[in-house]
């Protein structure tokens, strides 16, 4: 036992999916073999770092055994930790999905999107270069890895949206590509700044130094910028719906669940833990008050769009918006900790849904050939599994229980009803209504059964797409069942200055 | 095992569970799928019986889980629940039957059954909440899972009424969530408690107490269709009849009256409702209700129709009995929430039989019915009675005790209510009822379907009759033991802490 819990499960959560992604590209054939095998592997590691963390507390590794101001330091806490196990499961089911959409037997002839074999050699590289980047950013513990990660992260993003290969793609990935880039940069700047003023990069000893000045907040405000950017923050959600929506399913499903969360992560450290003393009021008002937007708008969008893959892109957008509700809602000192929770769940549940509801959207396309909202009708009698997938990934989207999504929300209204807070209780419960509207518009027209049948047959689907996708639906569903084990860990290294320890979570 | 904390839960898997089954059933499947059906329901009904016996020697059941920090997952069976959830299972096994009969060759059966088995899990789940945070659960569930129900058919209309329902419902569960999340915030947790939890507690202010009333009422109301909040209920009409059946006599309508119920007494409790000043209010609006739904019902010539507004009418005497601040009336409304189910469903399953196997759906088209269906119509008469309230029915008893009731808290005014609304329901009922057994029928029904031997389907024809007897039996037989009349003195006892 003791071997196994002094195992360097941190490094594995990394090393793997690298070794998989140069295998991979070396052995085209067993890829997603490979890759599936790699992601249970991961995900045995990423369990592995989750019972050390518990057992031993807050984790740290030297790799190569240089110290923190020299080496690469790995360090995973709780918020780490849950992150990784986020990634692992959306990423093994995923994986499946791939497998299957991909393998040429599922070419149809109903099939809208034409995948040539280019695009099978290269997609596997790039997705366990991506995981790579995801696991090496939940535990990179500097501030200049974290921006390694990010770029590598963007990157093998942008080169997987390409793939899909049409011309809309091509340019969606461009446009992805140039505010990726940009929003690193900003991101860069600001770290050469706060290297400048304090000498240091590692996120704990920074924690301790910082203190509110022009220079802090100059850092603070290129760093935010840049990765508001890349989580798409209303009004800088433009490059989303269109990335997202023309990428293959797969990649969309991991883009919406865990690539804007990555930036979204790095954005609670550096607020909650590395400039926690120089934050103020009004620049958490702020972002929340572009969270707010972001809800209302990608609503509205989301109740218009005429795609299904367009309408759970804007979905995106709008559950984004919740998440930046956490900085005005932690102002309060006896709300902060509840807030700070409720992100992090609210990340991990809607990473769970939003992957299904993306999968099925991919798993429609692929059957109908087409994703119009309006043309939908009847769909439940061919791929039942598939739109009951989608309704119980949009419970969890509505906030409804019992799902992931209604724990958060609850916590978010708590929190805004403890620190009196009215104005943002009123905007969590209509973007629920609101959420609510667009996932019965799509339910609606499933459920439809118009005299005439649609003139077309739909293409056969693998079992494994729809699997896939039901099973990440089932776990946003048991995520409002088992919600206190997940919640007990996030307190595991969780900033002090949240007063873990006073306030218990409502 | 131990069966104190188990009991609850295990109940209430007997019905999700094998709603999570029936949808992996394939369509083709019928045996199998009815087996499950009514395999389940069986043994949710013996289980029900135990947890009455149980409750009767005075054991505690009790199921806890820890759902967050701080927030705990209680089913429990204190005598109200067990009232409400021996109604959910009866009502579910006969609907069940009835279901079987009436869905026969139809598509889309699986998915039908699995979310029936859902919707009347969550009803239990409502019925057996210990506290005011699983109940939150349980009704979003029941909104959730009588969707796919009301749109079962989806045509146009149906699609539109699930719109609306869907509206209604969730702008009224957010509400709800919102007081319950406030109220949570202010008075920790929210366990029922009999005589009220709030009850006896000065360190709050009344003022937010009367707004977060008001809010857990509004929320409430939209499913106990209290006017104006009622809009939904006539046009889900569309839905197959034992879903109607099922949403008017105990699921959705019931479960937003039982919420109004446990609001008054196990949250705020009756004594400090009155303190506040919120009973009266109350009192008036399902006044207010009760004689409009009746006036509406008047001039509907839908059968369905006209039972769905009988319904928005009948459904707020339970809160009407409830508002009145004195233990009789307490009895009385109590007793409505069974008495109403029973009278409901027996009109609803004879409306399901008529459009069935004559194809009629309009009062005016009823003319000399009892001659073709004599055993449908007759159970109809025998529902239609119970509503006006003619002694020895089960509607004359609820009505007797919320008018006396009324007399004994000094609020004589109910009484006219109560009258008025008497002379409405006879008004909207006598001449239905006169119409099929007096009138000459006026040729064949627009669709008739012979069906054999029988009047119609014999699963069809079974649940009415049951019901209706059980409608004659709880107003004959009111002061035996274990009637539902005296079941609710047990709770009027604890609820007055006497």
């Amino acid at each position: 036992m003791t071997i196994l819990l002094d195992a360097p499960w941190a490094v594995w959560t990394v090393v793997l999916p690298l070794a998989a992604a140069i295998l991979t590209f070396l052995a085209p054939r067993y890829a997603a073999h490979l890759s599936v095998a790699t992601g249970l592997g991961v995900m045995l590691s990423a369990a592995g770092l989750a019972w050390q963390v518990v057992r031993q507390g807050p984790q740290r590794y030297s790799i190569g055994g240089w110290g923190a101001p020299l080496g690469i330091d790995l360090y995973a806490d709780g918020l780490s930790v849950l992150m990784l196990l986020m990634t692992a499961t959306v990423e093994v089911a995923t994986s499946l999905y791939a497998a299957a959409y991909l393998s040429p037997a599922a070419d149809g002839e109903g099939q809208a999107v034409g995948y040539r074999m280019q695009a099978r050699v290269y997609f596997w590289p790039l997705w366990m270069f991506l995981w790579t980047a995801l696991n090496a950013l939940f535990l990179s513990a500097d501030l200049f890895n974290l921006y390694v990660t990010l770029e590598l992260l963007g990157l093998s993003a942008v080169a997987l949206v390409a793939l899909a290969g049409q011309s809309a793609a091509l340019v969606a990935a461009m446009r992805y590509l140039l505010v990726s880039l940009l929003g690193s940069l900003s991101y860069l700047l600001g770290v050469a700044l706060v290297y400048a003023t304090y000498g240091s990069l590692d996120l704990v000893s920074l924690g301790q130094v910082i203190s509110p000045s022009p220079m802090t907040w100059a850092a603070m405000a290129l760093m935010t910028a840049g990765l508001v950017l890349k989580t798409a923050l209303f009004p800088m959600h433009f490059w989303l719906p269109p990335a997202h929506a023309n990428a293959p399913a797969p990649v969309s499903a991991i883009l919406s669940a865990l690539v804007v969360k990555a930036s979204f992560y790095l954005l609670l450290r550096l607020w909650f833990e590395v400039f926690a003393t120089a934050v103020t009021p009004l620049a958490a008002q702020f972002l929340g008050g572009l969270g707010a937007a972001a809800i209302l708008w990608g609503s509205f969008q989301a109740l218009l769009a005429p795609r299904l893959k367009l309408l759970v892109a804007y979905s995106t957008v709008a559950q984004l918006g919740y998440l930046f509700l956490v900085f005005p809602l932690a102002q309060t000192a006896a709300t902060a900790f509840v807030s700070w929770s409720a992100a992090a769940y609210l990340m991990v549940s809607h990473a769970c849904a939003k992957a299904a509801m993306f999968l099925v959207a991919g798993t429609v396309l692929h059957a109908a050939g087409h994703d119009r909202v309006g043309n939908l009708d009847g769909i439940w009698h061919r791929l039942p599994v598939s739109v009951f997938a989608f309704a119980l990934a949009g419970v969890s989207i509505m906030g409804l229980p019992p799902s992931g999504g209604f724990v958060a929300k609850w916590m978010l209204l708590n929190a805004a009803l403890t620190g009196g807070h009215w104005w943002w209780l009123a905007v969590i419960v209509v973007g629920g209504l609101l959420s609510a509207g667009y996932i019965f518009r799509v339910l609606s027209c499933a459920f439809a059964q118009r005299q005439e049948p649609a003139g077309h047959e739909l293409a056969p689907v693998p079992r494994l797409m729809e699997a896939s996708a039901l099973f990440l639906s089932l776990v946003a569903i048991a995520l409002g069942v088992i919600a206190s084990q997940p919640l007990t860990l996030l307190r595991i290294g969780a900033p002090a200055n949240l007063g873990v320890l006073a306030g218990t979570v409502p | 095992m131990n069966w104190g904390f188990w009991l609850p839960l295990v109940i209430l898997l007997t019905s999700l569970v094998p709603g999570i089954f029936i949808f992996l059933l394939r369509e083709e499947s019928h045996v199998l799928r009815t087996v499950v059906n009514l395999g389940s329901a069986t043994a949710n009904l013996l289980l029900v019986l135990a947890l009455i016996w149980g409750v009767q020697e005075g054991r505690i059941y009790e199921t806890r889980f820890v759902f967050l920090p701080g927030v705990d997952l209680v089913l429990n069976a204190d005598a109200l629940s067990v009232l409400f959830v021996t109604l959910s299972s009866v009502l579910w096994f006969l609907t069940t039957v009835y279901a079987v009969g009436y869905l026969e060759g139809s598509p889309n059966r699986s998915r039908f059954f699995g979310f029936f088995s859902l919707c009347v899990s969550a009803t239990i789940g409502i019925a057996l909440a210990g506290n005011l945070i699983t109940f939150l659960l349980f009704y979003e569930m029941l909104t959730l899972s009588t969707y796919p129900l009301v749109v079962h058919r989806g045509t146009e209309a149906a699609l539109r009424a699930g719109r609306t329902y869907l509206a209604y419902t969730l702008a009224g569960g957010a509400i709800f969530l919102i007081a319950v999340a406030w109220l949570r915030s202010l008075a920790g947790p929210l366990d029922f408690t009999e005589t009220g939890l709030l009850a006896g507690r000065t360190d709050l202010s009344q003022g937010t107490l009367i707004v977060i009333f008001t809010l857990l009422i509004g929320g409430l109301g939209v499913k106990a269709a209290i006017v104006p909040l009622h809009g939904w209920l006539p046009k889900a009409m569309v839905a197959p009849a034992p879903v109607t059946a099922l949403l008017h006599a105990v699921a959705v309508v019931k479960a937003g009256a039982f919420g109004i119920v446990r609001v008054v007494y196990d949250v705020f409790g009756i004594e400090y409702s009155a303190q506040l000043g919120v009973t009266l209010p109350l009192a008036i609006v399902a006044a207010v209700t009760i004689i409009y739904g009746s006036a509406r019902a008047l001039f509907q010539d839908d059968l369905k129709r006209r039972l769905a507004y009988s319904t928005v009418s009948q459904v707020s005497y339970i809160v009407l009995g409830v508002a009145i601040v004195g233990p009789i009336a307490t009895i009385g409304g109590m007793v409505h929430l069974v008495h109403q189910g029973l009278m409901k469903i027996t009109l609803f399953f004879c409306a399901g039989n008529l459009a069935e196997t004559l194809g009629i759906h309009k009062i005016s088209q009823m003319d000399g019915a009892a001659r073709r269906m004599p055993w449908t119509m007759a159970a109809f008469t025998l529902g239609a009675l119970g509503m006006i309230g003619v002694p020895p029915f089960a509607g004359f008893v609820s009505k007797w005790y919320i008018g006396t009731g009324a007399m004994a808290a000094g609020q004589d005014w109910v009484v006219l209510v109560l009258a008025a609304s008497s002379l409405l329901n006879a008004a909207y009922f006598l001449p239905i009822v006169y119409a099929v057994w007096f009138k000459e029928s006026k040729g064949a029904g627009p669709e008739e379907r012979p069906r054999g031997r029988l009047e119609t389907h014999w699963m069809m024809l079974l649940p009415p009759l049951v019901t209706a007897l059980l409608v004659l039996g709880v107003g004959l037989l009111a002061n035996a033991p274990f009637s539902p009349l005296e079941w609710t003195r047990l709770i009027a006892e604890r609820e007055y802490g006497r």
